[in-house]
């Protein structure tokens, strides 16, 4: 092990280091100071994002070239840890208000973190595969958290039922390609795929890759799963698993077949296609009929990983695929900015027991809390993709990328479900503002905290969106 | 500092300012409120008189232009880019000269959370000065799709009974309009590399010759003429206009009836014409079609209308046919008459709505039946009520006499429509505007006192209400008598605009 190699993995070593420490250091922290739990985790993640930021403009490879770094990864990372802070400040008072402060939900949370950066960083299929476990893993416990309840623990065990199942289709495919091509390394089958020709078990083996991905990334038809668990989990792990995980879905899926399959672009994106087209089509119709926000969202999370699964269809275009990558990264970290914010918002209306979840309960609030209505519109706006939010600037990023790649049809689907998606999300502004009720919600500071942030960022940046389409666009992957 | 002086910014941005200022203001300070809210308007419009001062009428191209980057990287040129030209100079001052008089009206009618309605009608005039000033599509867009939240919650909060169903109707009808235009943006922008319009048309001549065919010209033109027929709203696409303007507060119903349908004509004005030539050469025929449908269709269901606010709502169907007519003409008469129509149509639809507003607010009913006499008993309401509704139906001597004068004229005689039946079967436009005008009026102001009349204490129109409506009726019979001024800020432009096309 170089030197190299070991500075391409400091940060992420660093995490899973700290998270091992805190689980033994839990054990002597008293049971009513969990808060100080929280408070190492966060610290913890502040610190291997402060590593990360100084490997900016860093690319190498490292470990036999199974693990790189390059704008992408750092990127991917940053947005990670900084959603992974935002998952504590949310855990942080909710945990304690559901009676489920314990403190191995932050290691759990840290150890997830680890996996996603790891995902972000994997220039190998087997550690992608690795990746993939040790991110999913810890996420099956937390769905599970709040047990003895019912839901919670139903959610868990269908996540872990449905990501095992679709773990072994990464695994599958894994086997495929290394038949088909006698490596794991991605630039190892990127030069056997594009020297000879590509056979049929290759693309078997990329299609099964997909499977696997779309269902982490909740891509229809590989949906199934994601609004029982997102309903069931503790909201705050909702929060956090429907940021991380997808990010770090999607990292993999852009690296994955950026860098090993241009080869087979051209079978491949014909299916990338109709999954973005038949993600955002049915999570958007299908989120019309909810009553419950948090299936809502679960919906409109899905329907977002449409509008990302966009960007992945010109990759083979190699013109179009720089600006591709940056438009969906770019939307990433809009959705993901303003997916915390909703996902706070409804853990303050949030009761024991999973009452105040329905979308009735909404009724009244902008009487009573002007402040968290205002907030609440904001990011409903950015979600339909409506000035003045960064919802707008990212779809317009993204819809560009998309016709310059010459997939208009693509694009006028994308924006008539966005048409659709204005409907519900409405729905819920109107119950704040034109319906009578009487909400109670919990205050708490980091929770009112997460809500400021992300509604000023969500605002603020739509002004200013040049640095981030800069850093988005010097992203670029490390092809081999 | 530079920035924020430059008069369109500072036009465009300055209720920004009060609503700064009412952020921070006790909620229940009601009067200061309202206070804070006109006063901003009312400097708001002094800002668009110093625009207009430091207009020059003779220059046909954009003035006083304020352009700086705005994000220029990773291939996006987008330029914060305002400008005005003789196109829009009429619009901006209109929008700025119906705010404060709309605020007015709110006086006694508002009362309920006073300080997010003053907030929501500052922002909404921000979006609309935006819409007119933007020449960037990128900024367009952003400034397009912002007129409509507050617009939204105007209905939803402050409307009538089925205020939620006719805000979220409004909402969806535009945006679906919009997302078209901007797939259509899009495409543009990256065809030309830059969403800057007067680049853009600079470089589409080349564009046309080499990458873009008619056929698509053709699909571009649509999907930008869809959000604005939408917005107009042209015959079939009207439909959600009876329902926002039935259940908007008085207020809304201004700016509604008086700006917001001004940013669909003024779409096609500032966008379809110029940035598709040829397609419109081709489509005049049909616009031409359809704007007389709406013209005979608007006018035959204004007459059946029960509700006196449907009945104003449907003649805006009607009366925004005629613009779309005389636009479509392509010649200078219709275009110009088009321009005048719109800010003649924002002054007497304005002042109608302001009127049945009055009269709703005493009696809460806008039911034609139940009135009746109110002559005798409301003379001043009467008068003034009777001079906007002839405005409206076009007497010679007022303001709307001109505009579809002038825009008939161009319309018989326009090579682009190619026939002159069109004109022709929107004159018999004109007589049934008087037909459902008339028969309003009589049934609300003459005859015999209605149950209405004869069972409340009807007041007459106090000094705030004269002060509303009076600024309206002094353009009414300034345009109407003495028009040539306003032709000259139009003229100019229109003759630019018309000379780019291939006729």
């Amino acid at each position: 092990m170089t030197q190299t190699d070991f500075y391409t993995i400091l940060p992420l070593t660093v995490l899973a280091v700290w998270a091992c420490l805190l689980l033994l250091a839990d054990l002597f922290i008293p049971k009513d100071r969990k808060g100080i739990t929280a408070f190492l985790s966060a610290l913890g993640l502040a610190v291997t994002l402060g590593l990360t930021i100084t490997q900016v403009g860093r690319e190498n490879l490292g470990f036999n070239n199974m693990v790189v770094v390059d704008g992408f990864s750092t990127f991917i990372n940053i947005i990670l840890l900084a959603s992974s802070l935002f998952g504590v400040a949310l855990a942080y008072g909710y945990i304690k208000r559901m009676g489920l402060e314990r403190g191995e939900y932050y290691t759990l949370m840290l150890f997830s973190v680890t996996g996603m950066m790891l995902m972000a960083q994997a220039a190998d299929l087997i550690i992608v595969f690795l990746a993939l476990e040790l991110l999913s893993i810890p996420l099956y416990v937390l769905a599970a958290f709040a047990r003895p309840n019912l839901q919670s623990e139903e959610a868990g065990v269908k996540y872990f039922l449905l990501g095992a199942f679709s773990t072994g289709f990464v695994v599958y495919g894994t086997a495929l390609i290394y038949g088909a091509t006698g490596t794991t390394s991605l630039g190892g089958i990127f030069f056997a795929a594009s020297n000879g020709t590509p056979g049929l078990l290759l693309t078997i083996g990329a299609a099964l890759l997909l499977v696997g991905f779309g269902f982490k990334v909740a891509a229809v038809p590989f949906h199934m799963w994601t609004p029982d668990v997102y309903q069931g989990s503790p909201t705050a792990v909702t929060a956090f698993m429907s940021s991380g995980a997808k990010i770090a879905g999607f990292a993999a899926l852009l690296r994955v077949f950026a860098s090993a399959f241009p080869s087979i672009s051209v079978d491949i994106t014909a299916v990338i296609w109709v999954l973005a087209a038949l993600t955002m089509i049915v999570g958007n119709i299908t989120a019309i009929s909810q009553t419950n926000i948090k299936r809502m969202l679960a919906y409109s999370s899905i329907a977002h990983a449409g509008y990302i699964l966009m960007a992945f269809v010109p990759y083979g275009n190699k013109e179009v695929m720089p600006v591709s990558v940056a438009a969906g990264l770019f939307y990433l970290v809009s959705y993901a900015v303003t997916n915390f914010g909703a996902w706070a918002v409804v853990i303050s209306l949030e009761k024991a027991e999973g009452k105040g979840l329905e979308i009735s309960d909404f009724a009244g609030l902008a009487k009573k809390y002007p402040a968290l209505a205002i907030a609440m519109t904001v990011f409903m706006l950015s979600f339909i993709g409506f000035p003045p939010t960064l919802g707008l600037v990212g779809k317009f990023y993204l819809f560009r990328a998309v016709i310059a790649g010459g997939y208009t049809g693509l694009a006028l689907i994308g924006v008539v479900t966005s048409l659709v998606s204005a409907y519900y999300y409405l729905r819920v502004v109107i119950n704040m503002y034109m319906r009578e009720g009487d909400p109670t919600i919990e205050r708490e500071q980091w929770l009112d905290f997460t809500t400021v942030t992300t509604a000023v960022a969500t605002v603020a940046l739509s002004f200013v969106p040049q640095w981030l389409f800069f850093m988005a666009s010097t992203a670029a992957l490390r092809l081999f | 500092m530079e920035f924020l002086l430059q008069p369109l910014t500072l036009l465009t941005f300055f209720p920004l300012l009060g609503v700064l200022v009412l952020l921070f203001m006790n909620s229940e300070a009601k009067t200061a409120i309202r206070w804070v809210a006109m006063v901003t308007s009312l400097l708001t419009f002094g800002v668009s008189l110093w625009v207009l001062s430091q207009f020059n009428a003779s220059n046909p191209d954009l003035q006083l232009e304020a352009k700086y980057p705005w994000i220029n990287v990773a291939g996006w040129n987008i330029y914060y880019y305002l400008a005005v030209d003789g196109l829009s100079i009429l619009l901006v001052l209109l929008t700025a000269f119906l705010t404060p008089i709309s605020l007015l009206s709110t006086w006694t009618a508002v009362e309920d959370r006073v300080k997010d309605f003053m907030i929501f009608f500052l922002l909404l005039e921000v979006g609309m000065m935006g819409v007119f000033l933007a020449q960037d599509l990128f900024l367009f867009y952003i400034f397009w799709e912002f007129t409509l939240v507050p617009m939204y919650f105007l209905i939803g909060l402050w409307g009538g009974p089925r205020r939620i169903y006719a805000a979220v109707k409004f909402f969806l009808y535009t945006m679906a309009g919009s997302i078209l235009m901007l797939v259509a943006i899009l495409f543009l922008g990256i065809k030309a590399d830059t969403f800057n319009v007067p680049t853009m048309l600079a470089r589409l001549p080349d564009l046309y010759a080499t990458s873009i065919d008619p056929k698509t010209q053709m699909l571009l033109f649509i999907a930008f003429a869809a959000a604005f027929a939408i917005k107009v709203p042209m015959w079939p696409l009207h439909s959600w206009l009876p329902d926002a303007h039935v259940e908007a507060p008085t207020a809304g119903s201004v700016i509604l009836a008086g700006v917001l349908l001004k940013m669909g004509t003024y779409g096609f004005l500032r966008f379809n014409i110029p940035l598709f030539p040829d397609a419109t050469v081709q489509a005049a025929p049909w616009i031409a079609l359809l704007a007389t449908i709406g013209i005979i269709y608007g006018a035959a269901v204004s007459y059946a209308q029960q509700d006196v606010k449907k009945l104003v709502a449907y003649s805006s169907v009607s009366h925004l046919g005629f613009v779309m007519l005389g636009m479509f003409a392509l010649n200078p008469q219709g275009v110009a008459g088009a321009i005048l129509q719109m800010i003649n149509h924002g002054l007497s639809t304005g002042a109608l709505f302001l009127l049945i507003g009055m009269v709703y607010e005493q009696t809460h009913t806008r039911e034609i039946k139940v009135y009746g006499g109110l002559w005798k008993v409301m003379p001043v309401f009467g008068t003034v009520m009777l001079i906007s509704s002839l405005s409206s139906m076009g007497l010679p001597g007022l303001n709307g006499f001109v505009g579809e004068f002038t825009i008939l004229l161009g319309a018989f005689g326009s090579k682009a429509i190619g026939s002159p039946w069109y004109a022709g079967i929107s004159a018999i436009g004109v007589i049934m505007a008087a037909v459902y005008i008339l028969y309003m009026f009589q049934k609300m102001f003459l005859g015999p006192a209605g149950e209405i009349t004869h069972h409340h204490e009807l007041k007459d129109l106090n000094w705030r209400e004269i002060l509303t409506v009076a600024p309206l009726l002094i353009f009414m019979f300034w345009i109407g008598l003495y028009p040539a001024p306003f032709f000259n800020l139009i003229a100019p432009a229109v003759e630019k605009l018309l000379s780019a096309l291939p006729l």
